[in-house]
């Protein structure tokens, strides 16, 4: 668990990925034939085969802040980067990019809780001392370190270096290559699936599998939703953004099978992954989404279930393994 | 004037024709090609890097969408046009720039609490002064575009108040920009359908497939009475804006602190957009083919989108300068 525990340490909101790009490019090199950053910032790491061309895809970003004002005082204003809403950052730690901790909090109460009545406290005592440390444009991200509970793991931006902590791990066990394999991290997932975008346009796959956290409906009186923790990676079968394709659901489900490993079927309401984004790139590609069920998505403490993690690794090599 | 002249054209958005006609008659140098979608794009051939300066030339609008039997046009909106402007506004509409004005039941005959509560746009309407529905018929034609008829106007220090300054301003800056030489491959575009989704954009970028792009705006500011400090997003007089991060793009890291820089340096006044509220041309540059990098510098516009938008004529300096400064700064550096 020591590079999930790596990974969600990284700080990287979206459009500012160049650390935790870093990072895995790190992990990546030795195990891949050719490693490359596109324009808009997406990790293309290529692990040349004979076969056809095989996507997947983890997104790299984590959803943050971004500052927008500094008062006389040295508070900051902000507006989210990806989906925040207000009750999961109350009172909450911050961390920019140069170490500067804050804390979140609100004006006058806690009812009708909104981003715009809220600010970022960095201990300044007056706008010059904060102007020292942060500019208008600075990103943040959730100050909050990785725990082990039980069977589970809980960190911020679970969503989704859960994901990259997959491909990672799979690209390194996989001991057969007969696809043209591309395994990338995406950037910019949070504000609208972009990287996966130009990067599916770069690579023109024959087929995309992403690989993202999912919604479960396994805690007390929680909202209806296909997954629990510990039942096995998910195969979703639809959100907002796609419906898998009759191809792709049958590679996943076959290497699933194959490799007896446990899997949930998932369908769901709204939410997207980067599959949505790479189903309608450039011809068309037959796309699905395997999904790590995790809780309390989008808060400072996201939760997986350790054994999902590991199955989902292995999901990820048995596909790697097998000739699309 | 060029500013004036070009504000003075009425282009919304789908109905460029008279904004593409006087930019193309006004370009000054470089191999020109308007695209499928009406966008003009200027070609100025340099053997560095490909870069792509986008101005969108249409404006918000109106669209002629039905008459009543006494005459009166009825109308949707084309762009983000708050209801609230619309009230006792000038507009002209059709090709014959049939004067006309938005309007609503008279005061007297507004119950109490109808005088308190916003007008639905279903109940507005357009009055061009015809008689009957076959009058009106004769001036305009269903699906007519129209735009508010807004003056352009100096006033104040330095100030000037018009429609359409969005994008307007980014329009005359390419067209002074197009007369500086440049070592990299020059794309001017003037794009078109901005306001209705960046739409022009992006087929444009995916037939030039930039390696940059700079994309210049007017954009919105509120540092006005009763906003407070926090929520003003920029400032007349405050120079040149860059943006951040906004609801279309964010902004290349690399590109970003290159231009604050370049502006730190050749002492161009500069402020980061404090909103992420809007989006620009750059959303659709940003994600077009494999993606290209992205900047956007604007000029801040008070009362956006109405037909009394007001800027700042040093603000709009600024951007022509920084915009040219970071053009030739491109020319020696890798991003």
């Amino acid at each position: 668990m020591e590079l999930l525990k790596k990974l969600t340490r990284c700080w990287s909101p979206s459009g500012r990925e160049d650390n935790i790009r870093e990072l895995i490019a790190a992990e990546m090199e030795p195990y891949v034939t050719d490693v490359y950053t596109d324009p808009m910032g997406n990790l293309i790491c290529r692990k040349k085969g004979n076969g056809k061309r095989l996507m997947f895809a983890a997104h790299m970003d984590e959803i943050g802040f971004m500052v927008t004002n500094i008062d006389d005082k040295g508070f900051l204003r902000f507006v989210s980067v990806g989906g925040i809403s207000a009750h999961n950052c109350v009172n909450r730690g911050v961390i920019f990019e140069n170490g500067t901790r804050g804390v979140i909090s609100y004006e006058k109460t806690v009812r009708d809780l909104n981003l715009d009545k809220m600010y970022i406290d960095i201990g300044a005592a007056d706008r010059a001392e904060a102007e020292k440390k942060v500019s208008v444009g600075d990103m943040a991200g959730y100050d909050e370190d990785f725990a082990l509970m039980g069977g589970c793991a809980s960190a911020k931006s679970m969503d989704d270096r859960v994901g990259c902590y997959a491909l990672i791990k799979a690209v390194q066990a996989a001991k057969t290559c007969p696809n043209d394999l591309y395994a990338v991290f995406t950037v910019q997932e949070e504000l609208g699936l972009r990287g996966a975008k130009t990067a599916s346009f770069n690579v023109e796959p024959d087929m995309g599998i992403a690989i993202d956290v999912s919604m479960v409906g396994d805690t007390p009186e929680s909202a209806k939703h296909s997954l629990s923790l510990g039942k096995g990676p998910g195969v979703k079968l639809k959100d907002a953004s796609f419906i898998i394709h009759p191809k792709a659901r049958e590679f996943m489900l076959g290497a699933a099978k194959a490799a007896e490993i446990p899997y949930q079927l998932e369908a769901a309401a709204y939410g997207g992954t980067d599959a949505g984004a790479i189903h309608l790139s450039g011809g068309g590609v037959p796309s699905g989404t395997i999904s790590v069920p995790t809780r309390y998505i989008h808060s400072p403490r996201e939760v997986v279930n350790l054994a999902d993690v590991e199955n989902t690794v292995r999901l990820v090599t048995k596909m790697i393994e097998t000739g699309i | 004037m060029l500013l004036k002249e070009l504000c003075s054209l009425c282009a919304p958005s789908g109905w460029e024709d008279e904004a593409r006609k006087f930019i193309l008659e006004n370009i000054p140098a470089g191999e020109v090609t308007v695209d499928t979608m009406g966008n003009v794009i200027v070609h100025k051939k340099g053997k560095g890097k490909k870069i792509m300066v986008a101005a969108h030339m249409d404006e918000v609008g109106f669209i002629v969408s039905g008459f009543t039997d006494e005459g009166f046009v009825r109308f949707k909106t084309v762009g983000g046009i708050l209801t609230t402007v619309l009230v006792s506004k000038k507009v002209v509409l059709g090709e014959k720039k049939v004067p006309g004005i938005i309007s609503a039941k008279a005061v007297h005959l507004q119950k109490r609490d109808e005088r308190e509560k916003l007008i639905p746009m279903s109940e507005l309407y357009i009055d061009i002064g015809a008689k009957n529905k076959e009058e009106a018929q004769k001036l305009l034609d269903l699906g007519d575009y129209g735009t508010f008829d807004g003056e352009y106007t100096e006033f104040g220090d330095g100030l000037v108040k018009s429609k359409a300054l969005d994008d307007r301003v980014g329009c005359a800056v390419l067209l002074e920009l197009m007369r500086n030489e440049y070592k990299n491959d020059m794309y001017f575009v003037f794009t078109v359908q901005e306001e209705v989704g960046l739409r022009g954009a992006m087929i444009a970028a995916n037939r030039i497939r930039p390696d940059l792009a700079l994309v210049i705006e007017g954009t919105t500011c509120s540092d006005v009475y009763g906003t407070k400090p926090h929520e003003t997003v920029t400032n007349i007089g405050g120079g040149a804006v860059m943006t951040a991060m906004d609801r279309a793009a964010v902004s290349d890291r690399e590109y970003f602190e290159l231009i604050k820089a370049v502006a730190a340096r050749e002492n161009i006044p500069l402020q980061i957009k404090r909103t992420s509220m809007g989006g620009t041309d750059a959303g659709s540059i940003q994600r077009s083919g494999g993606g290209t990098k992205t900047a956007v510098l604007a000029v801040p516009c008070r009362y956006i989108h109405s037909p009394v938008s007001v800027m700042s004529k040093k603000d709009f300096d600024s951007v022509g300068r920084l915009a040219a400064a970071v053009l030739k700064e491109l020319e020696g550096r890798e991003l």
